[in-house]
């Protein structure tokens, strides 16, 4: 019902990481860029994150982890999604990120990894176009 | 070949084929009709529509929460319908009401849905209204709308509810002043949150003044509760008061009535959603000319159409 279509997007915390400084930061910049964004706050688990995904049917999924458990805490959110039907959605991640696990990331189906110092207008260029091409596949 | 999958999942209570339907009719999109259409209206008519509201930070989000729960341990389907501003300059909008009901997210029997205002010229309305009728299709019995109570589109969202509460907190005292001349006239029940703080007493008994000074005899008085909905005080309560509003309002009548005023804003709603599309057209039509009275001008462009 609005003249141009509004990404929806979701911003979590996944595991006991309570550092939700850049969580928030991204949130509001993608609010400032016009997307609605569903913020669920900090520690939860990816099972939580998954179910608020698809009831909330946004397009993309970011996460946010500065605590060192991204290894195993962002692939397990890609798998709750998978597990409910929902592994369609693109599920992108940032924070405190070495390198080398960028590739392992990638491939355990994170859609792209942001570590600080990325500008923030790529970030939110990343997530237009993840959720135009998930608008796009999801109407076919 | 979408919109069957879309129904089925709809029929079948799937939380994806639920949320896809909201989304799609929110759109205003060509499969609005055929899922609205295949939702059942018995289950409609027989659900509890509740609006919450009140200022920012009252706790109604927490106090949904715990409601919730309540209905949650009545075996009953609970949908929430949680709305936010949208940001007048950018159009985006943080969707933070759900933060607080996060311990139902695993409960497939509790639909949450946050839904941005938009700045919408109408349309709000409709799409809560869909929303609504789409969650209790999908089997939900309690139907909550949370909004801040504040601006006319909110005050219009909250009379799709059966029954209202507004949620008010101590040491908020503006916000009561200038809610005064709306919201208190449209609560049902008037819940004081964060009860074991200072000055909750003395609210209570103002607006149990208020309520008995304005008491309208054909009319169930408007109820007065205490809560500290973050510890889950008062939450018993609340929810055998609202059954006894719900009975209440069934046997007399005002139920139906309030429905029937809802259905009709609903029907308006619609009529302005899909009026706009065609007259933003005519506006920016390269021949038209923007000159002159707006009144007169939409006069005009609306005879054309005729």
């Amino acid at each position: 019902m609005s003249e141009q279509k509004k990404h929806r997007v979701l911003i979590g915390k996944p595991g006991l990481d309570g550092h939700d400084r850049g969580a928030k930061f991204i949130a509001r910049a993608l609010r400032d860029a016009g997307f609605e964004v569903i913020y669920t706050g900090i520690r939860r688990t990816p099972e939580e994150i998954a179910a608020a995904a698809v009831q909330e049917d946004v397009s993309a999924v970011g996460l946010s982890s500065l605590s060192g458990a991204h290894m195993s805490l962002f692939p397990a959110v890609v798998q709750a999604l998978n597990e409910k039907g929902a592994g369609d959605i693109p599920v992108l991640g940032g924070g405190i990120i070495p390198d080398e696990d960028k590739g392992p990331l990638k491939e355990a189906g994170i859609n792209e990894v942001f570590t600080p110092g990325t500008p923030v207008e790529k970030i939110i260029d990343y997530f237009r176009t993840a959720c135009e091409t998930q608008e796009g596949r999801r109407n076919l | 070949m979408i919109s069957e999958q879309i129904l089925k999942g709809l029929r079948d209570r799937d939380p994806r084929g639920i949320a896809r339907a909201i989304s799609l009719v929110e759109e205003n999109d060509p499969l609005a009709d055929e899922i609205l259409a295949s939702i059942d209206d018995g289950l409609v008519e027989e659900a509890m529509v509740l609006g919450i509201t009140g200022p920012p930070g009252a706790g109604k989000s927490t106090l949904t929460d715990r409601i919730i729960s309540g209905y949650r341990s009545q075996e009953k389907r609970v949908g929430v319908i949680a709305i936010d501003p949208s940001s007048p300059i950018s159009g985006g909008a943080i969707l933070g009401d759900r933060i607080r009901m996060m311990g139902h997210a695993l409960d497939q029997d509790v639909v949450v849905r946050s839904m941005a205002t938009r700045g919408r010229l109408g349309g709000l309305c409709a799409a809560a209204g869909a929303a609504v009728r789409i969650l209790a299709g999908s089997g939900c019995s309690v139907i909550i709308i949370e909004t801040v109570g504040v601006g006319q589109s909110e005050m219009d969202i909250i009379r799709l509810a059966d029954i209202t509460a507004l949620v008010l907190a101590p040491g908020l005292g503006d916000d009561i002043q200038a809610m005064k001349a709306g919201l208190l006239e449209v609560a049902d029940i008037i819940v004081v949150n964060k009860a074991d703080c200072s000055g909750a007493d003395t609210l209570a008994m103002d607006m149990e003044s208020i309520v008995r000074e304005g008491r309208d005899k054909e009319k169930i008085l408007t109820q007065v509760r205490k809560t500290v909905a973050s510890e889950g005080k008062g939450i018993d309560e609340l929810l055998n008061t609202i059954e006894c509003v719900n009975t209440s309002h069934r046997e007399s009548g005002e139920r139906r009535v309030r429905r029937q005023k809802a259905y009709d804003l609903e029907v308006l709603d619609w009529a302005i959603e899909i009026l706009k599309p065609s007259i933003l057209e005519k506006i920016y039509k390269s021949d038209f000319q923007r000159k002159g009275d707006p009144r007169q001008l939409a006069a005009k462009l609306l005879e054309k159409d005729s």
